[in-house]
């Protein structure tokens, strides 16, 4: 009896062919899995980063002030009338947001040594000054009261609190002083200087190179929504159009084979070569007026009407053609057939197709360069259809322009407006899914 | 009569055309529509394309063509200062904008417009009060040709107005004339709308001659003022807005080639590797989840990439592979585009290659089975060789796409145009120049504007020969299976 114990392996053994022919089948299963990791991890780095840069600009350091709108410096002639009062320019309005904070901080009995008035005042946007004459110019009759005022902060305060700016970069910095700072804490201390949500992101429109606190997404938004009404209204009933065209009645010939060629063609065709048509001929040759939305609308139909007409040739033709035969066995003639059974049946394919390709047009920034978009644009345009004439930003475009300034704020409003640029793509693309989901037949 | 009110009355009338022509075709059939040869809402319809169609058509033509027209009747006028042509005729625009908006705003009356005189300030006071600022005292000719500009856009709208209205009211006559109960309406109405339909899908022909002539022209100018030889040959691209530029196209081809193989040197091996485990190894759950995740890659708008490329992959290479070796200095290069590029392209690439590796039938998995392969072996063995037609085909498409992309190399790869084999330096393409060249101030007349046209046709040509190819592959390669 020996008392051998029992192997814990198979008996089997591999000779070295077998192990080797193993080794490979393992190493090829993990080259797969770290593709795909790979991809998922470029994923998530993009993502983390812009969120991590972006985040911020939803949050901004505000300064609320109580402001005596003095009479002796707004409206000397105490008539209250409208064009007095516009006489005085923004700079007029300083000295009283500078009263304002030296007021505050005695009350706070907040001293900075080496901090003159104006420096001090310099911690609050320079966009304040037309906040408050804009009010003014809006309520003449409160010359002579106090009012309560939430003003942005500088950016370089606001990036003090958002990691951008610390005391030993201050230093080296000629736009801040520590002193500043000092005096930003201070009144933080005190409540008066507060980070807080920051709703004129979304609504106002942009701000100049200096003032990146202010800048909004305002003007941007309206524009993008604005082309895309035209893309809307232009792309989906030429290429349901087309596609019925093509998918139902098209007889197979050279026209045909020419047009389907075309259009798996212009589906490949560099984007940027879309904005050259539409600057040759919508702007130049037609003389449509540059950074106009109606022109970026017009450019982005050209460009989602080959992904439109690939989805929904793709849901026609997913309606079996026993449909087609019974509408045809009752009397129908085919184009009631198609208009009243196919499209109905069609219709949630077709839908899906052109949500996919708004959101891919939404996102597109490099046609719109050529048009003109990337002009500074603070005027928000008129309501449609004037407004589809009046020049305007794109979200895409806005995100471009800001990454072109020098001054790195502007980095966080960039990624910032990117977040909100992928939050639309997101809904978007959910609803696509959903609608899908929902209402698609298998047939 | 604005725009927006001739559109209103037209769809007005289509309506009211629609209702009477529907009534008209029940009353002449005496209140049974089985006598009718249609169903009555072909008889509304046919009036409604009647009234709609031709002035629509006429409309739209009027719109593109009249700007056209009076542009060159005005432009006739001006004295010949041909340089600075495009300038004198943008300030009469701006300046009949402006007298327009006045008029609008009643600050002006059509007789004050017309008794205006340059010199004295009054102009640009008067546009200033209605909030049209003017950059400096108009000259009398730019005067001149900016009132007959707006008289001539008057007239115009006014004629366009009666030529519309007029075509609309015959339409509605003349198909409320046809309304009988012989009158074939439904094939009539059939035929139109068939018409209609094949005009849509030939926009799609319409686009692609329109991309091409609008390069063309410009191109044959350029290379009216600029030696062809020169631009396909020379190794130079230095663009000088006061002349004597050198544009040659080799160093932009350079800098786009070498920033495409390394993006498809990312995206090939990991998309590719990526769609095999997917199709060929992944459970279901895991495909579920992992596919749409690859899958999000493609829909991010190539600008996010671009600033990816320029805030985070550009200053991490720089920091930690090109200034500790000794490579280069730049945040923007090579490099930097070469892989965001990459990254972009994984989706594409792999979402490709997933179509056809599951298109290649099972049957031939089996039978290198049977023989005792291991799956690796399969896919190696059978299943990619059998695929590589397709594969090349969507590759071949990746590298089109690398080749046209525009934000990332624009915000990633830097502006100076050189040939250097470093890929830690930074180079540019012919992307970065188009938008370079056709942004900002522009003068068409200059080569160094039009030598974008040129650049976005060759751009244009590349790529449409790769799709092309790309395209037979992939197509007969379908064929070949299916």
């Amino acid at each position: 009896m020996s008392d051998t114990k029992p192997r814990a392996a198979s008996l089997l053994v591999q000779n070295t062919r077998t192990r080797k022919r193993n080794a490979a089948e393992t190493r090829f299963r993990i080259y797969g899995r770290l593709a795909l990791g790979l991809g998922i991890v470029a994923l998530i780095l993009l993502l983390s980063s812009i969120i991590g840069d972006g985040a911020s600009s939803f949050r901004q350091t505000f300064v609320t002030l109580d402001v005596e709108l003095a009479e002796d410096r707004l409206d000397r002639s105490g008539t209250r009338d409208i064009d007095t009062i516009k006489k005085v320019t923004t700079f007029g309005y300083a000295p009283l947001i500078r009263n304002a904070l030296a007021v505050e901080m005695a009350g706070q009995g907040i001293v900075i040594d080496g901090l003159s008035p104006k420096d001090a005042a310099d911690i609050i946007s320079k966009e304040a000054t037309a906040k408050l004459r804009n009010f003014v110019i809006a309520n003449p009759d409160l010359i002579g009261t106090t009012q309560s005022f939430r003003f942005l902060a500088n950016g370089r305060i606001d990036g003090y609190y958002k990691g951008r700016v610390t005391l030993q970069t201050a230093v080296l910095d000629s736009n801040v002083s520590v002193e500043q700072l000092r005096l930003a804490d201070a009144l933080k201390a005190a409540g008066v200087l507060k980070v807080q949500f920051n709703r004129g992101f979304l609504t106002q429109p942009d701000a100049s190179d200096q003032r990146p606190e202010a800048a909004g997404l305002g003007v941007a938004i309206l524009g993008s929504l604005y082309m895309m009404i035209v893309v809307l209204c232009l792309a989906l009933p030429i290429g349901v159009a087309a596609s019925i065209y093509l998918e139902e009645f098209a007889p197979k010939n050279r026209w045909t084979d020419l047009i389907e060629v075309n259009i798996s063609n212009l589906a490949a065709v560099p984007s940027i070569v879309f904005g050259i048509l539409g600057l040759a001929i919508f702007i130049n040759f037609a003389g449509l007026p540059q950074s106009a939305p109606i022109v970026g609308g017009l450019v982005l139909t050209l460009m989602t009407l080959p992904t439109i007409i690939i989805a929904t040739r793709a849901s026609l033709k997913s309606v079996p053609p026993s449909i087609r035969d019974a509408a045809l066995g009752v009397g129908a003639s085919k184009m009631q057939a198609v208009f009243h059974q196919v499209l109905p049946l069609a219709a949630p394919g077709i839908l899906t197709g052109t949500i996919i390709g708004l959101a891919q047009a939404l996102g597109e920034t490099a046609p719109l360069l050529l048009i003109g978009m990337v002009a500074f644009v603070k005027e928000f345009p008129d309501a449609p259809p004037d407004g589809f004439f009046d020049p305007a930003s794109a979200l895409p475009v806005q995100i471009y322009n800001w990454t072109q300034r020098s001054d790195p704020a502007f980095v966080e409003r960039a990624s910032g407006a990117i977040i909100a640029l992928l939050v639309v793509l997101i809904v978007m693309n959910t609803v696509a899914v959903i609608l899908r989901r929902r209402f698609e037949r298998r047939w | 009569m604005p725009l927006i009110w001739i559109f209103a009355s037209l769809l007005a009338l289509g309506a009211v055309g629609y209702a009477m022509g529907r009534r008209r075709a029940v009353a002449v059939a005496g209140g049974d529509a089985r006598r009718l040869h249609s169903l009555p809402n072909y008889y509304g319809l046919n009036v409604l394309l009647a009234v709609l169609v031709p002035s629509f058509g006429v409309l739209f033509a009027w719109m593109l063509m009249q700007p056209m027209l009076i542009e060159h009747s005005v432009a006739a006028g001006l004295p010949a200062v041909t340089a600075e042509h495009t300038l004198v005729m943008s300030d009469v625009r701006r300046l009949a904008e402006g007298l327009k908006t006045a008029i609008a705003q009643g600050a002006m009356s059509g007789d004050d417009m017309r008794a205006l005189a340059t010199g004295d300030g009054t102009i640009r006071a008067a546009l200033a009060a209605v909030g049209v600022a003017l950059g400096s005292e108009v000259e009398p000719v730019v005067l001149i040709a900016a009132q007959s500009y707006l008289a001539k856009t008057q007239t115009g709208d006014v004629l366009r107005t009666i030529v519309v209205i007029t075509l609309a009211v015959a339409g509605f006559y003349w198909a409320m004339g046809q309304t009988n109960t012989a009158f074939r309406a439904r094939n009539t109405v059939e035929r139109a709308v068939l018409v209609m339909l094949m005009a849509a899908a030939s926009i799609a022909i319409l686009t692609t001659v329109g991309i091409v002539f609008s390069m063309l022209f410009e191109t044959i100018n350029f290379f009216g003022q600029y030696q062809i030889a020169d631009f396909f040959f020379s190794t130079t691209w230095s663009p000088n807005f006061r002349g004597n530029s050198q544009l040659g196209i080799l160093p932009l081809l350079w800098g786009t080639l070498y920033i495409s193989i390394i993006a498809l040197l990312v995206a090939v091996p990991i998309g590719l590797y990526a769609a095999i485990y997917l199709s060929e190894y992944a459970a279901a759950k895991t495909r579920a989840i992992a596919k749409p995740l690859i899958e999000v890659l493609a829909g991010i708008p190539t600008i996010v990439y671009g600033l990816f490329a320029l805030v985070t992959v550009g200053p991490l290479l720089r920091d930690y592979f090109a200034q500790p070796m000794g490579w280069g200095e730049s945040g923007s290069s090579v490099m930097t585009a070469g892989l965001v590029m990459g990254i972009m392209l994984i989706p594409f690439v792999s979402s490709l290659s997933d179509d056809i590796i599951n298109a290649v039938p099972q049957t031939l998995r089996d039978g290198s089975f049977g023989l005792g392969a291991t799956k690796s072996e399969t896919i190696r063995q059978v299943v990619l060789p059998a695929a590589l037609p397709g594969i090349v085909g969507a590759v071949l498409l990746a590298a089109s796409r690398a080749i046209g992309e525009t934000m990332i190399v624009v915000l990633g790869a830097g502006a100076a145009a050189r040939m250097d084999l470093n890929p830690f330096e930074a180079m540019t393409t012919v992307t970065v120049k188009i938008v370079s060249q056709l942004t900002g101030d522009t003068d068409f007349a200059a080569p160094e504007t039009l030598v974008a046209f040129a650049l976005g046709l060759t751009l244009f040509a590349i790529t449409l020969v790769l799709n092309v190819i790309a395209l037979i592959i992939v197509r007969t390669y379908r064929e070949h299976y299916e």
